[in-house]
């Protein structure tokens, strides 16, 4: 599953953050997940408790996971939009954003000028917008 | 905010014992022909061996080998397809034939979003289709791929010299190991591609002449092995990826 992949790539930063903290036990990790990447959020939360688990620094970490709506901005005209106005998207587009969310500009277009060249603002993919946790000189 | 797949992209590299970049500085050169030329030499030779095709704007490597570019399998990640014992991957698997119009910051998202989900297991050697050009994509791969040693394709126009010289030095600025140049498509004998290697300090790991009848023997690896460019290279290349004894 690409949720595993995900979620394996935010244990291993989250650990590399904990090493170079000097971190004894994480507490707290905020994930926030882009609407664009259609992450199911509950495989992503199964996900991230199963390769965590046998790290003690994060036995007692609560997991926090947002979904950020995605905002574009196409670049030829200027006109913002939301991913529901770009339409309904065929089952093999949805798995290819899914996977590699820039593959948008080969599937999704401006709804207002048809442009492939638009930016994604926010709500792209998974990324940690915190982590909390403890230290022992602390 | 953190980005958490730069923790994972070494991780997806730890079981690829040697990774090989072919570079060459312009589109055109034959970047894509050798390295699915070496992948293909590899894979016969009974090694393990990946092909990474990071050209976005024109991916070609599975027009070369003849791979389906459907859907790879997921699996914890992306099992990358296995076309005749080459473990492929290419952007091509999931645009198909669509374009796809990356700016910078786009590339670099949808570079390190593979390299970060790629499952390639374990590999005597991933071949590396590097971008065109060196702009974002090639900055970016050299970055993040810090084990990847190069092979510079070049030829002898002079237009290519002069795009490969720069190629070079800007391999050397940013101080990744270079395995040396192959002269490709050579059509009459010349010396210039000896020249700037020897200018370079580089060594010209060998020639492959211009052959009628690739064109042909695309897609299909029985005939693509047999032709004498996809033999040259294997001459030239095998014994400097897998010296004696590795």
């Amino acid at each position: 599953m690409h949720e595993f992949a995900l979620a394996e790539s935010v244990v291993r930063a989250t650990l590399q953050t904990a090493e170079s903290e000097g971190m004894t036990a994480v507490t707290r990790v905020v994930v926030q997940v882009g609407e664009l990447q259609q992450i199911k959020k509950d495989v992503f939360e199964f996900a991230l408790k199963q390769v965590h688990s046998d790290d003690p620094r994060l036995a007692d970490t609560v997991l926090v996971v947002e979904i950020v709506p995605a905002r574009f901005s196409c670049r030829v005209c200027e006109h913002g939009f939301t991913l529901a106005e770009t339409g309904e998207h065929d089952a093999d587009a949805k798995e290819a954003i899914h996977f590699v969310p820039e593959l948008a500009h080969a599937f999704m277009r401006c709804p207002a000028c048809g442009s492939p060249d638009f930016e994604v603002a926010e709500g792209r993919g998974v990324g940690i917008a915190s982590i909390e946790g403890e230290r022992p000189d602390a | 905010m953190l980005d958490p797949r730069r923790a994972a992209v070494d991780a997806r590299l730890e079981g690829v014992k040697r990774i090989v970049a072919v570079t060459g500085g312009k589109g055109g050169i034959g970047k894509s022909f050798v390295s699915s030329a070496l992948a293909l030499a590899s894979a016969r030779a009974g090694r393990a061996t990946g092909l990474l095709d990071l050209d976005f704007t024109s991916p070609s490597d599975h027009v070369i080998l003849g791979f389906e570019t459907g859907f790879p399998t997921e699996e914890f990640g992306i099992d990358p397809a296995d076309h005749h014992g080459i473990r492929c991957m290419s952007i091509a698997h999931f645009a198909g034939d669509a374009p796809v119009p990356m700016r910078g910051d786009d590339v670099t998202n949808a570079l390190l979003e593979l390299l970060a989900i790629t499952r390639w297991k374990e590999l005597d050697l991933l071949v590396i289709d590097m971008p065109p050009g060196i702009g974002d994509a090639a900055l970016d791969a050299m970055r993040l791929l810090g084990r990847a040693e190069y092979v510079v394709v070049a030829g002898s126009s002079r237009v290519v010299l002069e795009s490969v010289r720069r190629t070079v030095r800007l391999l050397q600025d940013v101080r990744v190991p270079i395995l040396g140049i192959v002269e490709n498509m050579r059509r009459k004998e010349d010396d210039g591609v000896r020249r700037l290697a020897e200018a370079q300090g580089l060594p010209v790991l060998g020639t492959v002449d211009f052959d009628e009848t690739l064109e042909d023997a695309l897609g299909d690896l029985d005939r693509l092995a047999a032709t004498t460019a996809v033999r040259s290279l294997a001459a030239a290349l095998l014994p400097v990826v897998f010296p004696a004894g590795r």
